[in-house]
């Protein structure tokens, strides 16, 4: 009669301050809503639109050739021998799926009242679903990533098999961030406009246009940006290791990344109870 | 014999008012918080302390695997925080229950449906929502599909669906839950009636034959009554009366005596005009009626104040169930009328369904409203005489079939 999941004998005790007894137990009981409710907002995502997956495409692709344009041609920047359209979107790549798990995570529980407001589940399903339909996009762009750098005649190289690394690091910058931004939408509506704010100001202090090697007196100033790590360690991922890595900035926006996600998640489990009565 | 599966004790949930003061953007709290502080340095007045309010206050139960507990009490009195405690979408502040077993709760219908997916989409959806596993889905899908009787919309998607469909469907993924506890808050409330009977019958197969326990709460008390065997009746966030169905039942409408029927005091525009100065819903013979036997006759009677005399003067009455339909409606033939204290009434001659009803009555001239009002409720309730054809509460209005009186006073 019950399902594997729950066995009959599960007894639930509610006391005031208990929801944090069982909470990572319930979040992996929870594993298929969190599931169903990325595969959900995919859906959704590309339902209506006539174009589907290929806005995941169309956009990078004309950024790419924004930046190319005006950082390549028009300001010249150095690109060490690789193509310049080539440098921009591995630059892109990273930034695209920080901002876009920025920006659903943090608008994620707001979004979501109505469910927050009717069933019991732990909380933090919410953002980590919103986050992963990022990932969906992520994985169409590198597909064209990869497509373009065979047709310029890259072919990928064992640094490849670190990228899954910077990968997470964006992830969980976006995450961090995404925890205590959502968290406090919902008590205060202000952060709404403060995510497009960030990633605004984002694009221009992070090294997305142009390589950051060429520039070592600029180099630590930038390295305080902790996306500057990320998107240089993609470069050196994907570009095969020709722009070499600055292991400080690396170092930096680790420990940053995870002063983050540690902080948010505590602030997310402390404000999370509250949730159901002020959403 | 006693085998407790939900355990409540000393519960209590407690919310803070902020009166006036709301703080939805950070610059309201900033701001609110500086003044505060400035304030308070100034005259040294301590922070003026937040309203508190006790949506639920010493509450203590225990339900027993496979009862139906029908929890009613008046609005504002504590049931749906108490189901929302339950169901662990918010923390109490004092107490502990105890709940044995997987618990479903269904506060809404159709919970995260999203339109833009299709039913079969959905039903996946809502299902995990509700906490049905992927498999548990896949095994009950048709059943669920054929219980919301949308076989042929399947690759629809929900947003093109007809209210009545998409309720169906919405139930019937609910009703395919497999909890020891479920939960249900006024859903019933929506739907067509042959449904609704529908997931009734669900949902007392499922505690009679499976050994469920379902905690019930509906302003229908017909329903109430028809569905469970206990109930807990609620006032002001305390437990008032708790035991067999009948007796809380009983308790309710005695407690609901004391106010209703209520009419309200007028506005003073209406001082001027026209207004309701008393109601009674009563049998023939003048006693107060809460609760009347399917077929009994009883009678609404109406005072009127009128400051000055109307032309094509109406007064109306109004039915309707505590599902919004409305049922049954009657006015007097116009009149010319003059100021002054009169008495209408309206007698029933047709015999209703079994249900609550709201009486509703209005007061208009020349096809312009001057007063409604929501006067009272009526519980009627039991089984239909023999040879006897009750009207169904949904089978549509009833026009104009009481017998009506208007006369000076």
């Amino acid at each position: 009669m019950a399902s594997p999941a729950y066995p009959d004998s599960a007894v639930t005790v509610l006391e005031p301050g208990r929801s944090a007894a069982h909470y990572w137990r319930d979040l992996w009981r929870h594993r298929e809503l969190l599931g169903f409710l990325a595969w959900r907002d995919i859906k959704v995502r590309y339902k209506q639109a006539v174009l589907g997956v290929a806005w995941a495409v169309i956009q990078p692709i004309i950024t790419t050739v924004i930046f190319t344009v005006i950082f390549g041609h028009l300001a010249r920047m150095p690109d060490g021998g690789i193509p310049y359209p080539l440098l921009v979107l591995a630059g892109l790549l990273p930034w695209q799926l920080f901002s876009t798990a920025l920006a659903n995570s943090s608008g994620s529980l707001v979004g979501n009242s109505n469910l927050i407001s009717k069933i019991y589940f732990p909380r933090l399903i919410v953002p980590l679903a919103a986050i992963s339909v990022s990932l969906m996009d992520f994985l169409i762009v590198l597909a064209l990533f990869l497509g373009m750098s065979l047709w310029f005649g890259h072919v990928p190289t064992w640094h490849w098999l670190v990228m899954p690394g910077f990968l997470l690091l964006a992830l969980a910058l976006a995450l961090g961030a995404g925890l205590w931004l959502t968290a406090l939408t919902v008590k205060y509506r202000d952060f709404r406009f403060i995510v497009p704010f960030l990633i605004q100001i984002g694009v221009f202090i992070s090294p997305i246009g142009f390589r950051t090697d060429y520039y070592p007196n600029w180099r630590p100033l930038m390295a305080l940006n902790p996306m500057t790590g990320v998107i240089d360690g993609f470069r050196w991922c994907l570009l095969g290791g020709t722009q070499n890595l600055q292991p400080s900035s690396v170092i930096l926006s680790a420990s940053l990344s995870l002063t983050l996600v540690l902080s948010g998640l505590w602030f997310f489990r402390r404000t999370e109870r509250s949730f159901a009565d002020i959403i | 014999m006693a085998d407790p599966i939900i355990q409540v004790e000393n519960l209590g949930k407690r919310y803070q008012l902020t009166h006036e003061i709301r703080h939805d953007t950070l610059r309201d709290t900033l701001s609110h918080g500086m003044r505060g502080l400035i304030r308070r340095w100034r005259n040294r007045e301590p922070r003026s302390a937040l309203e508190e309010f006790w949506a639920l206050r010493e509450v203590s139960f225990e339900i027993n695997r496979g009862e139906v507990v029908g929890i009613i009490g008046r609005n504002g009195s504590g049931k749906s925080t108490l189901l929302k405690v339950l169901s662990r979408i918010t923390e109490p502040t004092t107490g502990r229950v105890t709940l044995k077993g997987r618990v479903a709760s269904l506060l809404e219908v159709g919970t995260g449906f999203h339109p833009e997916l299709s039913g079969r989409e959905n039903i996946y959806l809502n299902g995990a929502i509700l906490g049905m596993s992927r498999m548990e889905i896949r095994r009950k899908f048709d059943e669920i599909v054929t219980f919301a009787e949308v076989e042929r919309f399947l690759d629809t998607p929900v947003k093109r669906y007809s209210s009545g469909m998409y309720v169906r469907l919405a139930f019937a993924v609910a009703a395919h839950l497999d909890p020891e506890i479920l939960i249900v808050d006024e859903v019933l409330a929506v739907g067509d009636i042959a449904f609704q009977k529908k997931c009734l019958g669900k949902m007392e197969s499922a505690s009679r034959k499976e050994g469920r326990t379902v905690l019930f709460v509906s302003h229908n008390l017909h329903a109430v009554r028809q569905l469970c065997r206990s109930a807990l009746l609620l006032a002001d966030g305390r437990v008032l009366e708790a035991g067999p169905c009948g007796h809380v039942l009983e308790r309710y409408v005695q407690a609901t005596d004391a106010s209703a029927p209520h009419v309200p005091r007028p506005s003073p525009e209406l001082r001027d005009q026209a207004y309701i100065t008393a109601l009674a819903i009563e049998t023939l013979a003048g006693h107060p009626l809460h609760s009347a036997a399917v077929g009994q006759p009883w009678r609404v009677r109406v005072r009127l104040r009128l400051a000055r005399p109307y032309r094509n003067f109406v007064v109306g009455i109004g039915l309707v169930t505590t599902d919004g339909v409305a049922a049954q409606t009657a006015w007097m033939p116009p009149v010319d009328i003059a100021a002054g204290d009169h008495e209408a009434s309206f007698e029933q001659t047709v015999a209703l369904q079994a249900s609550t009803y709201t009486v509703i009555v209005g007061l208009s001239s020349d096809d312009q409203s001057i007063q409604q009002i929501e006067a009272g409720r009526l519980d009627i309730s039991g089984d239909q005489p023999h040879g006897y054809y009750p009207l169904t509460s949904g089978a549509g209005v009833v026009l104009n079939s009481m017998t009506t009186s208007l006369r000076p006073v």
